[in-house]
């Protein structure tokens, strides 16, 4: 059994083929990281993922859900898979509780005394059980994101897609989401994607390491040996763009 | 020609009352009509979108005052009998409509996309979107200009005595045919305006400055 099965994933926007044959398998449990220069296609295969852009061409079943499928069932997919964006996209007219329990209550249907009940044990998992009541503005961008992680917690996921959760937030204020991410990828109930140029988040996340080329997989395996000895020249002039 | 008594200042008060009733209920019709063709605008038709901005483009391209004696003489002449008063709440409404419309559309349009997409990736449909994450947001930008525009719709509802309808100016008009006090009894009509926009203006200013901290 999967929780991801893609098979020559294509995608473009216009002429641009942003997607040039992806194959892959995740199963469930697996915490993976998806590096690669931007443009390379990683957060473009991530948001193929959750249904948020519909694939060109090739197989593509998530959860359970085949995306390939002329009207795949995204409601279902949204319940099982969820995502946190670099830019946290919190709702700024709703409190950090509010987040967190408004897709639980419209979505999951959750009466909103249960909703709260569980927003309060979300936040707490992330270190926030005294902002639930803070507006994101009132937040810094680490806490924001922290939210934004504890958002789609509440909804039960057995996917998180994580793309590029770290690139917006001051370096003092990364740990804080690492620490987050390391706790939650104890609990091997989720299988987790994360698309991120950090290598250092990356290693401590993951225990597979894919890296994008140009809308291709170039390198794919156990992150240490991946990340240990590249094997092709992009991966290797990556590391050592990004290492430098 | 006559001097001017208490009774001249109760008339310039009545018409006060029904330059008010007039704006309000212009702004009250029009909100009315701008918030269909927002939602018309967000089937994102094309063939409703190029109706509408024909529709918006005449009525802001267009003088009101031109707009006002179509509705009015225009359609008398056509053979609709319209009374002054319905005449100029329908204008006034139209006129509102279009304005309001790009007011809306514009909050809602400045709202990121990302909210519409973290709202679908949570599962929300777009009616849920639109009405728990999208219009709490665009309403809270759109307050201060449509508060705005209520100013500017109290003073073009001057327009209005071309019509004959006794409002606050045409009130203003009648006195000074016979007392022939212009000063006064404008100088009075300025300050009415005046006290009646001032307010809403400093409302629209408060509420700006609030929703932008």
């Amino acid at each position: 059994m999967t929780m991801i099965s893609a098979r020559d994933v294509r995608k473009r926007f216009g002429t641009l083929e942003v997607l040039k044959g992806i194959s892959l398998d995740i199963a469930p449990g697996e915490r993976v990281a998806l590096l690669g220069r931007s443009g390379s296609g990683k957060s473009t295969f991530l948001r193929c993922l959750n249904g948020l852009e519909r694939i060109d061409g090739g197989g593509l079943d998530v959860a359970g859900i085949d995306l390939a499928a002329p009207k795949p069932d995204l409601k279902t997919l949204r319940r099982r898979v969820g995502i946190v964006f670099q830019s946290f996209n919190l709702f700024p007219h709703l409190t950090a509780e509010q987040n967190v329990t408004l897709a639980q209550r419209k979505v999951l249907k959750r009466p909103a005394d249960e909703a709260s009940r569980i927003a309060a044990d979300v936040l707490a998992q992330v270190g926030l059980a005294d902002k639930m009541k803070s507006y994101p503005s009132q937040l810094s961008g680490g806490q924001q994101q922290r939210v934004a992680i504890a958002r789609s917690l509440a909804l039960s996921p057995t996917l998180m897609l994580f793309d590029e959760i770290t690139s917006a937030l001051d370096p003092e204020l990364i740990g804080e989401v690492v620490g987050v991410l390391e706790r939650l990828a104890a609990n091997r109930d989720i299988t987790m994607v994360l698309v991120t140029h950090q290598l250092g988040f990356a290693r401590s996340i993951a225990s597979r390491t894919i890296f994008m080329h140009e809308g291709r997989i170039l390198e794919d395996g156990p992150a240490e040996s991946v990340m240990g000895t590249p094997a092709t020249v992009e991966f290797k002039a990556f590391l050592s763009a990004v290492l430098t | 020609m006559r001097a001017l008594n208490a009774g001249d200042f109760v008339y310039l008060l009545q018409g006060l009352l029904w330059t008010i009733a007039l704006s309000f209920s212009a702004l009250a019709a029009g909100g009315l009509l701008a918030a269909g063709i927002v939602a018309l605008r967000l089937l994102r038709s094309r063939a409703i979108d190029v109706a509408i901005a024909a529709y918006v483009g005449l009525f802001q391209g267009t003088p009101l005052l031109g707009q006002l004696l179509f509705f009015y003489f225009g359609l008398s002449i056509m053979g609709l009998d319209i009374a002054a008063f319905s005449a100029a709440v329908l204008t006034l409404s139209l006129y509102s409509a279009a304005f309001l419309s790009e007011i809306w559309r514009g909050a809602i349009a400045a709202i990121p996309r990302q909210q519409w997409e973290a709202g679908e990736s949570l599962g929300l449909g777009r009616l849920q979107t639109l009405t728990s994450i999208i219009l709490p947001q665009a309403l809270r930008a759109a307050i201060p200009p449509t508060v705005g525009f209520l100013v500017i719709l109290i003073k073009d509802s001057s327009l209005v005595s071309v019509l004959g309808f006794v409002e606050l100016t045409r009130a203003a008009q009648i006195i000074n045919n016979s007392t022939f006090h212009s000063f006064t009894i404008f100088g009075t009509v300025a300050l009415l305006y005046f006290a009646l926009c001032f307010p809403i203006s400093r409302l629209s200013r408060r509420l700006e400055a609030r929703f932008h901290q």
